[in-house]
């Protein structure tokens, strides 16, 4: 596969690094002295220096012929315009970007990004799980159909503590996939599968019903 | 109508002037504190110091009833990124949006965007002002 990504700062340098010995690979810096450096530890070949929002600078990366492309510059307003010119004059088929601001999430997918990597937001999300509070961490957005997947664990206090799945009233749309016993033992859950204290689940739920599956799973007897 | 800019440079300035002239209520919004220079001492607008492309700081200064925005600042990423926030996230009716970058205009004219590109028209107004106008 052919990946052009723009950015070589320490998540375009590391995600590069991990992907050049499987793909063709290039990435595209501002910064002469940093993508000096980047050429310096994956070879010439790998890096070009230049705006990667510049068309002349996307022709002369052979942008026509990537298969994706990937924007993880520390700039939303970067990552948004390298992504949709790839997409509407080079019709690249995919664009993932970085999102920094997580208000900027939704946005990108509305305007055809077709994946977004937020790590403010995953990094607020485990943080906030550590804190007592009942916290719901989305893991992975199924983006076709409104859907995601996300991560709870189950406080000592929480009602369903003792009881059955059977016995949970889950929104529509919301599964329970894979709960993990605190031993770290995965077990497919079945509707009498017993729900104990500090359980992580994994469910799939329909991102509007989020706030009802944590509810759910996670408030304490009435 | 409700009309905000974001950029207050020497353009996003004169255009604030021009429509508080012609009657219109202003909000302009910028980074830097000192860009309000560029307004004159009697402007009557609104000014707000803040990142016009964050959709929070959009909405304290207004956003949800603006009835126009325009995106001036320099940078055509920042237009680009802040003219899509205020058409998509705030639906706000009245959109236009700077784009110096002659290619980057095109693919965003074609996403469907209100755009001006400076870069064109001042090329072309440098061309009459040259070849049309009569030899001295």
């Amino acid at each position: 596969m052919f990946i052009v990504v723009a950015g070589a700062g320490k998540v375009g340098f590391h995600l590069a690094r991990a992907l050049v010995s499987d793909h063709e690979l290039l990435i595209i810096e501002m910064d002469p002295a940093r993508a000096g450096y980047v050429a310096e530890e994956l070879g010439d070949e790998v890096v070009m220096q230049g705006d990667a929002c510049d068309a002349a600078t996307m022709e002369r990366a052979g942008m026509e012929r990537a298969d994706l492309v990937v924007a993880v510059t520390g700039d939303d307003e970067d990552n948004l315009t390298f992504c949709q010119i790839a997409k509407a004059k080079f019709s690249v088929p995919r664009a993932v970007a970085r999102i920094n601001n997580p208000q900027n999430e939704s946005l990108f997918k509305d305007l055809g990004i077709d994946a977004t990597v937020s790590a403010t937001s995953l990094i607020m999300a485990h943080i906030e799980q550590e804190l007592p509070w009942r916290g719901l961490i989305p893991l992975l957005t199924l983006r076709a159909h409104g859907l995601e997947i996300v991560e709870l664990r189950i406080p000592s206090d929480a009602a369903i503590v003792g009881r059955n799945l059977r016995s949970a009233l889950l929104p529509q749309r919301s599964l329970i996939v894979l709960v993990i016993d605190p031993d770290g033992t995965p077990h497919l859950p079945a509707a009498d599968t017993v729900i104990r204290a500090e359980d992580i689940l994994l469910a799939v739920t329909d991102i509007e019903n989020e706030e009802g599956l944590r509810r759910a799973l996670t408030s304490p007897e009435p | 109508m409700f009309v905000m800019i974001m950029g207050c440079g020497r353009l996003g300035a004169q255009l604030a002037m021009m429509l508080e002239q012609e009657g219109h209520d202003v909000t302009v919004l910028d980074l830097d504190k000192y860009a309000f220079d560029h307004l004159p001492a009697d402007f009557k607008g609104g000014k707000f110091l803040g990142d016009g492309a964050d959709q929070d700081t959009l909405r304290r200064a207004g956003a949800e009833r603006a009835e126009a925005f325009i995106a001036a600042t320099r940078g055509d990423n920042r237009n680009a990124l802040a003219a899509q926030v205020a058409k998509h996230v705030f639906h706000i009716p009245r959109v236009g949006s700077v784009i110096f970058d002659p290619i980057r205009e095109e693919v965003y004219r074609g996403l469907g965007l209100h755009t001006i590109n400076p870069t064109k028209v001042e090329a072309s107004l440098l061309r009459d002002a040259v070849l049309k106008a009569p030899e001295e």
